[in-house]
């Protein structure tokens, strides 16, 4: 198992900000195929990798990276800090 | 060094004066302070989100990356999340060096920092609706000058 958070336009477009889920993705570019053919609300949101970011238990990471011992992925748009 | 992440407001006279006030060996301290800037007016709100655990984990690995290229006595991020209104301070930023080269180095460093890889999303709140705030390709660039 193994949680997914949503942040932002992301989390408002999917509709939730977190989610546990079974999955057999290894890396979080299958995970984000997974996700983009459950419903349209998911592929709504991930339609352009290019508009979002990722972090793997809270570091930032590329999409190619491995899910391997991952616990937790978040997904959201590029930060606006400041 | 501190960092806080909080809804509340901060009081940047006080917060200026007591990190200036802790120093024992620093010569300079320089503060930014970042307001809700209203473009034209129409801002009614700025919500502010963040990602609580990685926010902090984000902020102290910036400053770590601060520590290690700059001499720097000590530094202080405060940053607000939650709804704000119009010219309120969002956030700032404090650093104390033996000089003031590098204090002003480290802050603009922070700064830059701070806006591209610390997990907070604004959203403006107009007077005839609501719009996530886009991240600047500048600020991304900014990057590369450190």
């Amino acid at each position: 198992m193994i949680d997914v958070l949503y942040f932002a336009w992301v989390r408002e477009r999917i509709g939730l900000p977190r989610e546990r889920l079974e999955t057999s993705a290894v890396t979080v570019a299958a995970l984000v195929d997974e996700l983009r053919a459950r419903e349209e609300r998911y592929e709504a949101a991930f339609a352009d990798l290019s508009s979002l970011r990722v972090a793997l238990d809270q570091e930032l990471a590329n999409f190619d990276a491995p899910l391997a011992g991952v616990r937790e992925v978040a997904f959201f748009p590029p930060m606006t800090g400041g | 060094m501190r960092v806080s992440v909080q809804t509340d407001p901060f009081d940047l006279g006080a917060e200026s004066n007591a990190f200036a006030a802790a120093q024992t060996t620093a010569g300079a301290v320089v503060t930014f302070t970042g307001l809700v800037r209203d473009n034209g007016g129409t801002l009614a709100a700025m919500e502010i989100e963040h990602y609580p655990g990685m926010t902090e984990r984000a902020i102290r690995a910036i400053m770590d990356q601060a520590v290690g290229r700059w001499s720097l006595e000590d530094a202080l991020v405060i940053h607000r999340h939650g709804r704000l209104t119009a010219q309120e301070p969002i956030m700032m930023v404090a650093t104390a060096a033996r000089h003031r080269a590098d204090a002003f180095a480290a802050a603009e460093f922070l700064m830059d920092y701070l806006k591209s890889r610390a997990p907070f999303w604004k959203k403006e709140i107009g007077t005839d609706g609501a719009e996530w705030v886009a991240a600047k390709a500048e600020d991304e660039a900014a990057l590369t000058r450190w």
